[in-house]
């Protein structure tokens, strides 16, 4: 079953307003409320002709990018109903926008299809849209229902299950989503409703008017099938809590989130499954909403752990004039076996206890900041050790070569500068260690030195050392240098040393 | 512990295993050779000059002086916990924690979760979630300076947890009171070249223990302590054994150890 919504104009409705859009050469209406549709301003009228049916006509410049972006934020919106949402892409004439909703399911929470509709219309009205919503067993009898079916000026029709041929067959053809072309050539055979279509064999209608007419028709009627793509991949696990009144106190939130979750863990544990990443969406009473995104670094399902990583996040949420549904969806879910209520004191709840606290650190600094060190397999220093999310599923063995074939055979400094900072240095011969450096402002005499060690590019980097002067260029001789008072840094001279070429310095790393 | 034997003195070594064995008999030692609640720095001078025989798990300690050497000293403290098993956390505002680096100390990459935060009040809030959580053997941050608001709760979430938080500051950050158990002023020093090797030898540090709260942290005293401060010159020794050694006792040198701190002071 789908629900079809079409949205026409921002103004009131008391009073005439269309935009207008520069096509071949002249100004034409795209788009008019139904307060000037009624003076007989329509779509494609070119401006001249407007005003002189409507003198009082508001006038402004269509927008369709514009246009584009509301109808989303509106498909995003309607996820209050339904997390099946989408866009219409065939919208029909100029300037109507239309949203699909596949409501299969979803209508006894609001009360029937009836109380939906009216709902969904009452609630776009308030937001200052005039929509008109038909809900029925084909996208296609709801498309034309929706537009044609003329239920009044906020009509809403629920089309019983299996009439759709009864109540489409009196509306005119342009509801079956064909285009002008089409719809002309079908005037001029003096087929202007469905009802028409339907009285005529298929054979002929395919082999005069190609097969579009006959698959819209059937998909119409059922007869064929039609898939339309959400808007947004629809999670597998949704729960959703609406509120009698709008509420906005944190701590109300706070509730309302713990309720969506011990209902996400039923509907969790029943799977046996546990969320790796879950969605909470509040739609407020102005029409927008908030969402939060949570990551867990293993399947979870304890409301417990869940709410307090959404606390963390709620706190700095703006709830607006008020939350009026909120709903939650967890679009990754892994396997997660039974587990027992009371967790031992041994391994395995310190494995769980460590998990959480990365949660809780991940998703409060971003997953980003709380890390592991992972090794690499490389002799460059900055390349040897990688810093991975500990959020991130299992790492590969974290840092296990560091103690195997990858360790140095010489110390490594604790802290590595993020890139090794240029340094003034005095040095009796160039091809030796320094006897003195200028660092951050600061100088530092040499008391004692170790090395150099070469380190190389990588050689199977070979495209990069082709160049000339890169393999030189890349090549680094460290030193570890002790000052006077004992600090110890390490410090490289880029390149080979070249008689009457000023060797240019680093320092790369601060020892302990 | 070869590296400077000091004349006419038993083998610290074999006296500290004495030392364990009694009071493993005594039954308040584990089978690894500490004592519950207490954080063994493996040199039994230092060891003996608290009173608790090492530091006190649930509880503040502050450990104060130039990135270098006082990220050097609490890594080699760390060390003794990540070798047990346990999970350490290190929080601070940059990246720069190098994995290669840590080997010196033998920290095993996997115990070790860093945690890099915006400001300061992260560091000590992710700081209380790890002291929270128990499921680490201790919480170590980086912080530029330090609120008494949050050094009060840190301390108490260490009391409760019984998890240990380790606090690295500045060595120019005014000495204000703090509910932190011990205060360590680390400064770095020259290394001595080890007999028949190239280089520059084992890091050394002067370790001074600047403040000890002995009245604090619900543990038996097991050494009576003078309550004056202390000073070392410690060795992170990496060869046949690794751990800190203490190279000299500076006891009777404060003024030179003083102004080393000072020279170092300027280098941050």
């Amino acid at each position: 079953m789908r629900s079809d919504a079409r949205s026409k104009s921002l103004f009131e409705e008391s009073h005439g307003a269309a935009t207008v859009t520069a096509v071949q050469g002249g100004q034409h209406i795209a788009a008019a409320n139904l307060a000037a549709q009624e003076t007989g301003v329509i779509p494609g009228l070119s401006l001249a002709d407007a005003r002189a049916l409507a003198p009082t006509l508001h006038i402004i410049p269509a927008d369709p990018a514009a246009d584009a972006r509301a109808l989303a934020a509106l498909a995003d919106w309607c996820g209050r109903y339904t997390p099946w949402t989408a866009v219409d892409l065939d919208a029909g004439e100029a300037g109507g926008g239309g949203l699909w909703l596949d409501v299969s399911g979803c209508a006894h929470l609001l009360g029937g299809e009836d109380a939906l509709l009216d709902d969904l219309v009452g609630r776009l009205r308030g937001l200052g849209y005039s929509a008109c919503a038909a809900i029925a067993d084909t996208p296609g009898a709801a498309w034309a229902v929706a537009r044609f079916a003329g239920t009044g000026r906020h009509g809403t029709t629920v089309v019983p299950h299996g009439e759709q041929e009864r109540i489409i067959a009196p509306l005119p053809v342009t509801g079956l989503r064909l285009d002008v072309a089409m719809v002309e050539g079908l005037s001029r055979l003096g087929l202007r409703r469905i009802g028409d279509l339907l009285a005529l064999p298929q054979a002929p209608l395919v082999a005069r008017l190609g097969n579009v007419v006959a698959r819209r028709l059937d998909q119409a009627l059922g007869r064929a099938g039609e898939s339309l793509s959400p808007r947004r991949p629809v999670p597998a696990l949704d729960v959703r809590l609406a509120f009698v009144e709008p509420i906005s106190r944190p701590e109300d939130i706070t509730r309302a989130t713990r309720r969506l979750l011990e209902e996400m863990e039923a509907r969790l544990e029943t799977g046996g499954r546990g969320a790796r990443r879950l969605t909470l969406t509040l739609y407020r009473v102005d029409g927008t909403h908030a969402e939060i995104r949570v990551g867990t670094s293993r399947p979870v399902r304890d409301p417990g752990h869940l709410s307090r990583l959404f606390r963390e996040k709620l706190e700095g949420l703006d709830p607006g004039f008020g939350v009026e549904v909120m709903t939650l969806s967890v679009p990754a879910a892994d396997d997660l076996g039974p587990v027992q209520a009371e967790l031992g004191s041994g391994r395995a709840a310190r494995a769980e206890g460590m998990a959480r606290l990365i949660d809780r650190l991940g998703n409060r600094l971003g997953p980003g900041r709380v890390t592991r060190l992972v090794a690499q397999a490389s002799h460059i220093p900055e390349r040897a050790c990688r810093e991975v999310p500990a959020l991130a599923p299992d790492p590969a063995a974290p840092c296990e070569a560091l103690d195997g074939a990858h360790r140095p055979s010489s110390p490594r400094p604790l802290h590595l500068l993020p890139s090794p900072e240029p340094i003034d240095v005095l040095a009796p011969v160039p091809d030796h260690p320094p006897v003195m450096f200028r660092w951050r402002r600061r100088q530092y005499r040499v008391a004692r030195a170790e090395g150099p060690e070469r380190i190389g590019p990588e050689w199977w980097h070979e495209e990069r050392l082709m160049e000339s002067g890169a393999r030189e260029r890349l090549t680094r001789d460290y030193y570890r240098v002790e000052d006077k008072e004992g600090g110890r840094y390490w410090v490289y001279r880029e390149g080979f040393y070249r008689p009457g070429l000023a060797p240019r310095w680093y320092l790369h790393g601060v020892f302990p | 512990m070869s590296a400077s034997p000091l004349p006419r003195r038993p083998d610290p070594a074999l006296l500290e295993t004495l030392r364990a064995h009694i009071r493993r008999l005594e039954g308040q030692i584990s089978e690894d050779g500490e004592t519950a609640g207490v954080w063994t720095l493996g040199a039994p001078e230092i060891d003996d000059a608290l009173p608790w025989g090492g530091l006190p798990r649930a509880a503040l300690h502050e450990v104060l002086g130039p990135s270098g050497a006082a990220s050097g000293f609490c890594a080699g403290l760390l060390a003794r916990r990540t070798d047990r098993g346990e999970n350490v956390l290190w929080c601070r505002r940059r990246h720069g924690i190098y994995g290669p680096g840590l080997a010196l100390f033998g920290i095993e990459p996997a115990r070790l979760i860093l945690v890099r935060g915006r400001r300061d009040i992260d560091i000590f809030w992710a700081m209380e979630e790890g002291l929270r959580s128990r499921s680490l053997a201790a919480v170590l941050g980086e912080v530029d300076s330090l609120a008494p608001t949050a050094a009060r709760r840190l301390q108490l979430a260490a009391e409760t947890s019984g998890v240990t938080a380790l606090l690295l500051r500045p060595a120019n950050e005014t000495a204000a009171a703090t509910p932190a158990v011990t205060r360590w002023q680390v400064s770095p020093a020259p290394g001595v070249p080890r007999p028949g090797r190239p280089g520059m030898g084992f890091p050394r540090w002067c370790v001074e223990l600047a403040r000890c709260r002995s009245g604090s942290a619900g543990l038996p005293r097991i050494h009576q302590t003078s309550g004056e401060a202390r000073s070392w010159l410690v060795e992170w020794q990496d060869g046949t054994t690794r751990g800190f050694a203490v190279a000299a006792d500076l006891r009777h040198r404060p003024a030179e150890s003083a102004a080393q701190g000072v020279a170092v002071r300027r280098a941050v």
